[in-house]
């Protein structure tokens, strides 16, 4: 796979500065390899702490490069409003998926394998192992 | 039979209630959710309200989901999803129909209740929007007054529950007590479908 076709990444939290901090993170533990097309969708289109379709679909277009697009997100209404909006069929980028995952371990999980030129399955497999991580 | 402008009217009397009850939906959430529930709504509904006289649905399936995708769109909160999932999964399960009969609506709510229960993984007992829904579809069959009633007794029988998904999970034996913001506002909706259907000709 081609480095143009680099699978896209949206980081869905309640918060704003949770979201932007932890796409940060996860390019910049990326080292010299190619750019991953990361996309924050944090907060409510007002700035509060919330979620906001408008905010998803839009960083998941932004983020498709026709590789597929990883979306990860935090609690509640994040993970709700991605699923609403993967039912509605026509609202996120073909080969847009919900991956079950830690959302700062996932993330970066998922960046560091998307910059390998990795296919949307190893992308999710990787954000979905760092469940596996045990820390204690 | 019910026609788009029933729906529509449904619609308009779930935003009249919403907009009345905001303060008392919020004063629910507040000692076991994030207290946003009655603005979340308000902020939902007006934008469905708004929506319905801008793009103007010639269907009972086509308003719901109009509907439904407004409340994804502008809530904010995990009541948005799950209200929009069961407006649009209703009205999508309703077709093309210009007209149903009761019997067909319920059963087209049902379809959106269990779509509702599978997105927030819910299930009766856990303190949720599903603990009104479930058994007002149940009376449905019995007219919508009886859908009401049913609806208002399973708010207010989520009370001495420990709230098991969302927010107020996180509070464990201390959200038993309070009754739940979400079932509260889902009996809303369905006290609605009366001020809905008095204006039916023929009733």
């Amino acid at each position: 796979m081609s480095d143009e076709k680099l699978v896209g990444i949206v980081l869905v939290s309640h918060s704003a500065a949770v979201a932007e901090a932890v796409a940060d993170l996860a390019r910049g533990l990326v080292g010299g390899g190619p750019v991953v097309p990361v996309a924050p969708a944090g907060g409510t289109q007002g700035g509060g702490l919330g979620t906001s379709a408008e905010l998803i679909t839009a960083a998941a277009a932004s983020v498709d490069r026709g590789a597929g697009v990883v979306l990860l997100a935090d609690l509640g209404s994040a993970v709700l409003t991605v699923k609403a909006l993967l039912a509605e069929g026509d609202e996120l980028p073909d080969g847009a998926r919900l991956v079950d995952a830690p959302f700062v371990e996932g993330a970066v999980a998922a960046v560091v394998t998307a910059a390998t030129g990795a296919d949307l399955d190893a992308v999710q497999a990787a954000a979905a192992e760092a469940y596996d991580y045990r820390k204690v | 039979m019910l026609d788009a402008e029933f729906f529509r009217r449904w619609m308009t009397a779930t935003a009249a209630s919403v907009d009345r009850e905001a303060d008392r939906l919020t004063a629910l959430d507040s000692p076991i959710g994030d207290a946003d529930h009655g603005s979340n709504l308000r902020r939902g509904f007006t934008a469905v309200r708004a929506a319905l006289e801008k793009e103007d649905p010639g269907t009972p399936g086509a308003v719901l989901v109009l509907a439904g995708r407004q409340l994804i769109s502008t809530v904010g909160g995990a009541s948005g999803p799950l209200y929009g999932t069961l407006l649009r999964r209703t009205g999508k399960d309703l077709g093309d129909a210009a007209e149903v009969d009761e019997t067909r609506f319920a059963e087209a709510l049902r379809v959106g209740v269990d779509a509702v229960m599978q997105l927030g993984g819910a299930a009766p007992g856990d303190k949720t929007m599903i603990d009104a829904l479930v058994p007002a579809v149940d009376a449905l069959s019995a007219g919508f007054e009886a859908a009401r009633s049913a609806a208002e007794q399973g708010a207010e029988a989520t009370t001495p529950l420990q709230a098991r998904k969302g927010r107020a999970s996180y509070l464990g034996e201390r959200s038993i007590g309070h009754q739940d913001p979400g079932a509260t506002s889902a009996a809303l909706l369905i006290a609605a479908l009366i001020d809905a259907g008095a204006d039916t000709a023929g009733e």
